[in-house]
C-alpha cells in the first residue's frame, strides 16, 4: 500500500470516528433540549411544581450530555486543516463561511442562553427563563443548520465558481448553499435527534418505572417523550423521502449503492429483504442478490414519486444510459468521458498556472476555456478507472438498511408506548416492557449513526460530488503522524463517552431517590 | 452625565459577574462537568491543536500565493 493511499484511509478513519463520537452527544442535544423547552412551557401554564420538577430533571441530563459533548466538533476541524488540507484549500470561503458562523451563533446563543436556563432560576424572570430556555434548543437547532448547509454543499456542490488563480472556489450565490439537499438534510438530522431524545427520555422513564420510584413523574415524561418521539419519527421519515428524492436527482450513485442496484429498470422494485452477492461487479453477469424479496416498484417510487419511473443502476450510471419521464432513452456523460474530462481540466489548470508564471497571457485564455469547459468532471480526472469512482456498495445497501429497518421499529415503539400509557397499564406493570424500553434506548443511536453513515459511505470517493475525491483532498503528511493521532481521538473520546455514560447513569439514580413529584 | 453612565454599566457588569458567581458557586454535578470541560479543553486545544494538529498550509507556506502555487502542484501532479 503507497504511503497516499496509508494517509488517504487513516484521515477517512479520524475523521469517521470524531464524526461518529461527535454525532453521539449533538442529536440529544438537540432533542433533549426542545424536551426540557416543552416542560418549562408547561410548568409556566400550569404553575404546577410537578412540571418544574420534571423540568429541572431533565435539564440535569441535558446539561451533562451539552458538557461532555461541548466542542468535540472542533476535532473536525483541526482535522482539516492538518489532514485534508488540499480540500480546506480548495473549498474556500464556500465552507468556511457556513462554520464560521456557526462558531460565531454556537458561542455566543448558546453560552448564554445555556447559562441563564442552569443559573437563571430565582434570578430572571419565568419567562425570560423561558425564553432562554427555548433559545438554547433554537441556538442548537441553527448551529447544526450551519453545520448541514456546509456539509450538503459537499454533496452538491453549487453557488461558486472556480478561480484558478486562487485555486479556491469562490462563493458566488450564497443562497443557492441552501440547496434542497441542504434543507432536506437539516430536517432529517435535527429531526432525528427528536426522535432519538423520545427514545431517551421513555427509556429512562422505564427504568424509573422498573425501580418502582416516581412513577408518577415516570408516566408524565414517558407521553411527553412518546409525542415528542413520534412527531419527530413521522417528521424524519417525511424528510427521509424528500432526501431520496434529492439523492435520485443529484447522487444516483448512492441510491445505486444503498440498493445494490447495477441494472436499473422502470418501475424499479426495491430489495426490502436480500443478501447481496459478493462476487457481483458492475461490468459481470452475475445476480446481484443472492436472495431477495422485494417490493414492486418500490424504488421508483421512493426516487422519483412515480411507480414507472427509471431508476439507473450502477452499470447504467458508469454506461451513461438514463429514461426519461416520457421512456425515452437519453445519453448522459458516461464515466469514461468524465474521467478524460477531468484529465482535460487538470491538464488545463496546470497548463494555466505554467502560462501565469510565463506571462503568456494568450495561453492563460486558452486553457481557462477549456478548464472551465470540462470543470464539472474535474475529479474524475483521478481516476485510473472507473472502479475508483464506486462507493463501497456493501457497506452502503447495510447501513441503509439498519436505518430504515430500526426507523420503522421505533416508529411502532412510539405507537404501541402511547397506546400502553394512555389505554392500558401495561407500561406499569410488566417489566418486560420496560426492559424492551430500556434496551431500545442504545439502538436508537445505532439507527441515528447508519444514517449518516448512507450519507457518508455512500458519496464516496467524493469529499466534494464530482470535483474533488478524497485521494486528491489529503495533505502530504507522513501516514505515521495521522496513525498516532487517530489512536489517541479514539482513546480520548472513549474516555469521554464511559465519563458521559457514568455520570448520567449516576445522575438518574441519584435523582431517582428524590421526590420529583 | 458620564458618571451616572459608567455607574450603571459598572452595576451591570457587577449583576453579570455574581449571576456567574453565584451559578457556579451552587452547582453540585455542575462542578465534575467544569472539571471535565477544562481539561477536555486543554487537551484539544493545547495538547492536540499545538503538538499534532498544525494547520499544514499556514505551517508550511508564508503567503496565499505560495499556498495556491502548492495546492495547484498537489491538485494537478496526483
Amino acid at each position: 500500500m503507497s504511503d497516499l493511499t496509508t494517509v488517504v484511509d487513516w484521515s477517512r478513519l479520524q475523521f469517521a470516528i470524531t464524526a461518529i463520537y461527535h454525532w453521539l452527544f449533538v442529536p440529544l442535544t438537540l432533542g433533549l433540549s426542545v424536551i426540557v423547552a416543552i416542560m418549562e412551557s408547561i410548568y409556566l401554564k400550569t404553575k404546577s411544581e410537578k412540571w418544574l420538577l420534571a423540568t429541572k430533571f431533565w435539564m440535569r441530563l441535558f446539561g451533562i450530555n451539552f458538557a461532555i459533548g461541548v466542542a468535540t466538533g472542533i476535532i473536525l476541524e483541526f482535522e482539516f486543516g492538518t489532514n485534508w488540507s488540499n480540500y480546506s484549500w480548495f473549498v474556500g470561503d464556500i465552507f468556511g463561511a457556513p462554520l464560521a458562523i456557526e462558531g460565531i451563533l454556537a458561542f455566543f446563543m448558546e453560552s448564554t442562553f445555556v447559562a441563564v436556563m442552569f443559573f437563571g432560576w430565582n434570578k430572571v424572570s419565568p419567562r425570560f427563563h423561558l425564553a432562554s430556555t427555548w433559545l438554547t434548543a433554537l441556538g442548537a437547532s441553527i448551529s447544526a443548520l450551519w453545520i448541514l448547509v456546509a456539509n450538503a454543499w459537499m454533496q452538491y456542490p453549487v453557488g461558486m465558481e472556480f478561480d484558478p488563480d486562487q485555486m479556491r472556489n469562490v462563493m458566488d450565490n450564497f443562497w443557492a448553499l441552501f440547496s434542497g439537499i441542504a434543507i432536506n438534510k437539516f430536517f432529517h438530522a435535527v429531526l432525528s435527534g427528536w426522535a432519538l431524545s423520545g427514545v431517551f427520555v421513555i427509556g429512562v422513564s422505564c427504568w424509573f418505572l422498573w425501580k418502582k420510584r416516581n412513577v408518577e413523574f415516570a408516566i408524565r415524561s414517558i407521553k411527553v417523550g412518546a409525542w415528542f418521539g413520534l412527531a419527530g419519527m413521522l417528521l424524519t421519515m417525511y424528510t427521509g423521502d424528500g432526501s431520496a428524492v434529492e439523492v435520485t436527482k443529484h447522487q444516483p450513485m448512492k441510491l445505486a449503492a444503498m440498493e445494490g442496484l447495477y441494472h436499473g429498470h422502470q418501475g424499479q422494485s426495491l430489495a426490502a429483504v436480500a443478501i447481496l452477492n459478493p462476487d457481483k461487479e458492475w461490468d459481470n453477469d452475475e445476480d446481484e442478490y443472492l436472495f431477495e424479496i422485494a417490493i414492486p416498484k418500490g424504488l421508483s417510487i421512493l426516487g422519483r414519486h412515480d411507480m414507472n419511473a427509471f431508476i439507473p443502476g450502477i452499470a447504467d450510471i458508469i454506461n451513461g444510459v438514463d429514461i426519461n419521464a416520457e421512456g425515452d432513452t437519453i445519453n448522459t456523460v458516461s464515466y469514461a468521458e468524465r474521467i478524460a474530462m477531468g484529465r482535460k481540466a487538470q491538464d488545463a489548470l496546470r497548463t494555466y498556472g505554467e502560462a501565469r508564471e510565463a506571462g503568456d497571457s494568450a495561453a492563460m485564455a486558452s486553457s481557462l476555456k477549456t478548464l472551465k469547459e470540462n470543470y464539472r468532471f474535474f475529479g474524475y480526472g483521478y481516476f485510473k478507472s472507473v472502479n475508483e469512482a464506486i462507493p463501497p456498495v456493501g457497506l452502503t445497501f447495510v447501513m441503509f438498511r439498519i436505518m430504515v429497518v430500526l426507523g420503522s421499529y421505533f416508529l411502532l415503539f412510539f405507537i404501541a408506548v402511547l397506546f400502553m400509557v394512555y389505554r392500558t397499564t401495561l407500561l406499569q406493570r410488566s417489566s418486560w416492557i420496560q426492559w424492551i424500553a430500556m434496551v431500545s434506548v442504545p439502538f436508537m443511536w445505532v439507527c441515528s449513526e447508519a444514517g449518516w453513515a448512507v450519507a457518508e459511505v455512500g458519496r464516496q470517493p467524493w469529499t466534494v460530488q464530482d470535483l474533488l475525491p478524497t485521494i486528491a483532498s489529503v495533505s502530504a503528511v507522513p501516514a505515521t503522524s495521522v496513525i498516532v493521532t487517530f489512536w489517541l481521538f479514539a482513546l480520548i473520546f472513549t474516555v469521554l463517552l464511559v465519563a458521559e455514560v457514568s455520570i448520567m447513569c449516576r445522575q438518574i439514580s441519584k435523582e431517582s431517590k428524590k421526590a420529583l413529584s | 452625565m458620564i458618571s451616572r453612565i459608567i455607574g450603571s454599566s459598572a452595576r451591570g457588569l457587577k449583576n453579570i459577574w455574581m449571576f456567574y458567581y453565584t451559578g457556579f458557586r451552587e452547582m453540585t454535578v455542575g462542578k465534575t462537568l467544569w472539571i471535565i470541560i477544562l481539561i477536555k479543553l486543554f487537551i484539544f486545544f493545547i495538547v492536540m491543536k499545538m503538538l499534532f494538529f498544525p494547520n499544514y498550509l499556514s505551517s508550511n507556506f508564508d503567503n496565499d500565493k505560495e499556498r495556491a502555487d502548492h495546492v495547484r502542484h498537489e491538485l494537478t501532479n496526483r
